[in-house]
């Protein structure tokens, strides 16, 4: 397996160290060596919160540094939009279309930067947006928005959906199943 | 079996394959997870203990009557623990002891960067260094028989990055580990004068051994690569040593104390030019050059934050990757904050508006002292809240101290709060200490503790009561008060500052996370009757959202919890879809 290097970045409590392990646990089913880089504790309090994820024959460091990433997976605009410089020139990002105000933005010390998604587009010609909450709604609960963008991974990756499916079931406790596998699918489907 | 696993969950794996039966720890990040994995294995004793001191002696308690024992704790836990830590090395074990220890270069969830190896060099005990998770695991087994062949508890350190990284680990199955025979043996185990200088030079035999030792163990080893550079490394920094500098040469350290000498003098000789990458302080750096060895490293590495693939790349080999940003504006920072229901809210309304002087702790509510809650004014360790009110008051006189409150978490009343209300009430103080009682450890995770009434496993125990412990001590003035009715709050506040005694205010709401805590559901502002009079921004909600022409509540985060309806003179909140 070629190397790969995957960011997941969001706040604290969307769920990207679920996405992230569901990430790792594949790269174990595909025969190759990972890491998995996770923040627990203070940060994770509705804070900026970054895991990173790296496959390849050897892996030593478990950091991914500026300029590196193959893919950036935002759960949040802002978020993308402060890590973007991650991304290597030709990389991928995908953009959960959802806005969080920061404090300093709720306490009007600072603006939401604005029109983030199309100015990523401009930059950075693989981008994609998707509303993963409304679809994650649809199929039965807004927490499953990080399984929506999994799928939306999983539709371009080179490795076989059913071993996704694999991945997904053997992270996630078994009474959310139904519901992330659904969002799964219409991640995939989009 | 291989399976993808944190570095704190190798560790547990570590402990439950060499045949484990105690361990403990007070939780805390990086380290929560060690203890957490551990208490999933049935043949595993564990608790959370009320601080790391106890959770230490459990454990040197445990090794001394022959089995094997772990116990875990951040690094400002191993503060906690120091005071066993240096007479159980003299003592040593019958059953090996490993203290885990986990250092946050960067502090990413810690309020200082100590690095611990100096505890083992000053305590006169080996120490451990894995750098990834199947090094976790392994080396586990490792500590234990030279915990037990050389008589001595044995300290594992980990970083952030070691035990919040996943890597792939190979299981093996538990070797049952015998008791091994106590027999009462006070010239060992009684450290009084007389035994003690006895054991002391006991304990330096052991270190030369050990010193013998390190040369010799394949936790030490030599990757030869190109010898113009040779870099010693242990831990995190090796990664990020051979990510940045690729095929040169390596001693990688997986033991750093006491250090192999003979195994460096053979290395330098070899290389041309010798570095030492490590994270924090100069520790291997500074005993290399005492070898009187030509060596680079904090000339060109800092010694504060984490090393990086890049900051190796730049500082060693010249090389600058940094690429140029994408968008020149400054992005607005995303500091972490309470959750929306955290029943601290309520509490900081009040404190804020009463003005007072907070002397904090740690916990989520630390997190009080950032804008705009901005009530805090300082926070220096676990349980220095209250001490510190203490000293407030003595230094500035009772005018000042009737305008000052501590306020501290109910775990963290238990780990090193309750001395100190000893000390107010011994000492004549007349502070107020506000007990935040959320049923649960927070910030760490929700880790059960002696006032949540049940133990590491789950199951009911005995819960502290904290309001006859407050009054077994000798305060007076016990109220118990919900931080979500802040008029009764606040009247509660004032009152007790005002006595002219000490006092205890129990604020007592569950943890919003917690799965029992029930809210009815989004709140929603009527446009209405809004009148912008921005009151309920107040209380830095993140679920109430400022957006210029109005406010408004975020659905997807609003809970209902109802503190900001309590704050709306205009009953403009109430509940979605109640709108007439």
């Amino acid at each position: 397996m070629t190397d790969l290097k995957i960011m997941i970045v969001g706040v604290g409590g969307q769920g990207t160290l679920l996405a992230s392990r569901v990430l790792g646990n594949l790269a174990l089913k595909a025969g190759s060596d990972v890491k998995v880089s996770e923040v627990h504790g203070m940060s994770q309090r509705g804070g900026s919160v970054v895991t990173y994820v790296k496959f390849g024959k050897k892996v030593y460091s478990p950091l991914i540094e500026k300029g590196e990433a193959d893919l950036i997976l935002a759960f949040e605009k802002l978020e993308a939009f402060r890590w973007v410089d991650y991304l290597k020139p030709d990389g991928k990002l995908i953009v959960n279309d959802q806005r969080l105000d920061p404090m300093p933005v709720i306490t009007g010390k600072a603006k939401y930067p604005p029109s983030i998604i199309s100015r990523l587009q401009e930059k950075i010609p693989q981008t994609v947006a998707v509303d993963a909450l409304a679809i994650a709604k649809e199929c039965g609960n807004i927490k499953a928005a990080n399984v929506v963008l999994l799928g939306l991974v999983a539709k371009t990756s080179a490795i076989a959906k059913e071993t996704w499916l694999e991945a997904i079931s053997e992270v996630v406790p078994a009474k959310a199943l139904e519901v992330n596998l659904k969002a799964f699918e219409a991640g995939y489907n989009i | 079996m291989k399976k993808l696993m944190l570095g704190n969950e190798a560790v547990a794996r570590g402990a439950y394959e060499a045949g484990v039966t105690v361990a403990t720890a007070y939780p805390g990040t990086p380290s929560t997870e060690i203890t957490e994995c551990i208490a999933k294995y049935d043949e595993i004793y564990s608790e959370w203990s009320p601080n790391e001191k106890v959770a230490l002696e459990v454990a040197a308690g445990a090794a001394i009557v022959g089995a094997r024992a772990i116990c875990s704790m951040k690094h400002v836990g191993l503060n906690v623990a120091a005071d066993p830590l240096f007479t159980a090395s003299y003592t040593g074990v019958n059953g090996g002891l490993i203290i885990m220890v986990a250092d946050d270069p960067g502090m990413h969830s810690s309020q200082n960067e100590q690095d611990s190896r100096n505890y083992a060099r000053a305590s006169k005990t080996p120490l451990l260094e894995p750098a990834d998770s199947q090094e976790c695991k392994d080396f586990i087994e490792i500590a234990f028989q030279i915990s037990e062949d050389f008589d001595t508890p044995v300290i594992v350190r980990l970083t952030t990055r070691v035990a919040h990284s996943q890597s792939i680990v190979e299981l093996k199955a538990r070797k049952e580990f015998q008791l091994k025979d106590y027999c009462k043996n006070p010239a060992k185990n009684v450290m009084m004068p007389a035994m003690a200088r006895k054991r002391h030079l006991e304990v330096e035999k052991r270190m030369a051994a050990l010193a013998d030792f390190a040369v010799n163990t394949e936790l030490n080893q030599i990757q030869w690569g190109s010898k113009e550079i040779g870099v010693i490394t242990s831990g995190i920094a090796y990664q990020y040593a051979r990510e940045a500098l690729g095929d040169v040469s390596y001693l990688k350290l997986g033991m750093v104390h006491p250090l192999p000498e003979k195994l460096i003098r053979q290395f330098a000789k070899e290389v041309k030019t010798l570095y030492v990458i490590e994270e924090l302080e100069p520790f291997i750096e500074d005993q290399v050059k005492k070898m009187g060895l030509p060596v680079i490293g904090k000339e060109l590495l800092p010694v504060t934050g984490e090393l990086t693939t890049q900051l190796i790349k730049e500082k060693i080999l010249g090389i600058k990757t940094n690429p140029k940003p994408l968008f020149a504006e400054p992005v607005p920072v995303r500091p972490p904050v309470m959750c929306p229901g955290c029943p601290h809210r309520g509490m900081f309304y009040v404190l804020k508006k009463l003005g007072l002087t907070v002397s904090g702790d740690i916990g989520c509510y630390t997190l009080g002292a950032l804008p705009p809650v901005e009530s805090i004014d300082t926070c220096i360790c676990m349980g220095a809240s209250i001490g510190a009110a203490h000293g407030m008051e003595k230094a500035r006189g009772r005018q000042f101290g009737a305008k000052t409150v501590a306020i501290i978490g109910d775990s963290t009343f238990i780990h090193s709060g309750i001395t100190g209300l000893i000390d107010i009430v011994y000492n004549k103080g007349n502070s107020t200490v506000i007990i935040l009682d959320n049923s649960i450890t927070g910030m760490t995770g929700h880790q059960h503790n002696p006032a949540s009434g049940f133990t590491i496993k789950g199951e009911p125990t005995k819960q502290v009561d904290l309001i006859n412990l407050a009054k077994a001590v000798g305060v007076n003035r016990v109220q118990v008060a919900d931080p979500f009715a802040v008029d009764e709050f606040e009247k509660i506040v004032r009152e007790e500052t005002a006595a002219e005694e000490p006092s205890v205010i129990i604020s007592q709401r569950p943890c919003a996370l917690l799965k029992q805590v029930k809210y009815q559901g989004p709140l929603m502002i009527d446009q209405e009757r809004c009148k912008k009079c921005k009151m309920c921004l107040k209380i830095a909600c993140p679920a109430i959202v400022d957006q210029g022409d109005s406010v408004q509540i975020n659905a997807d985060l609003c809970l209902g919890c109802e503190l900001c309806t309590h704050l709306c003179k205009f009953d403009a909140i109430m509940k979605a879809g109640d709108q007439q």
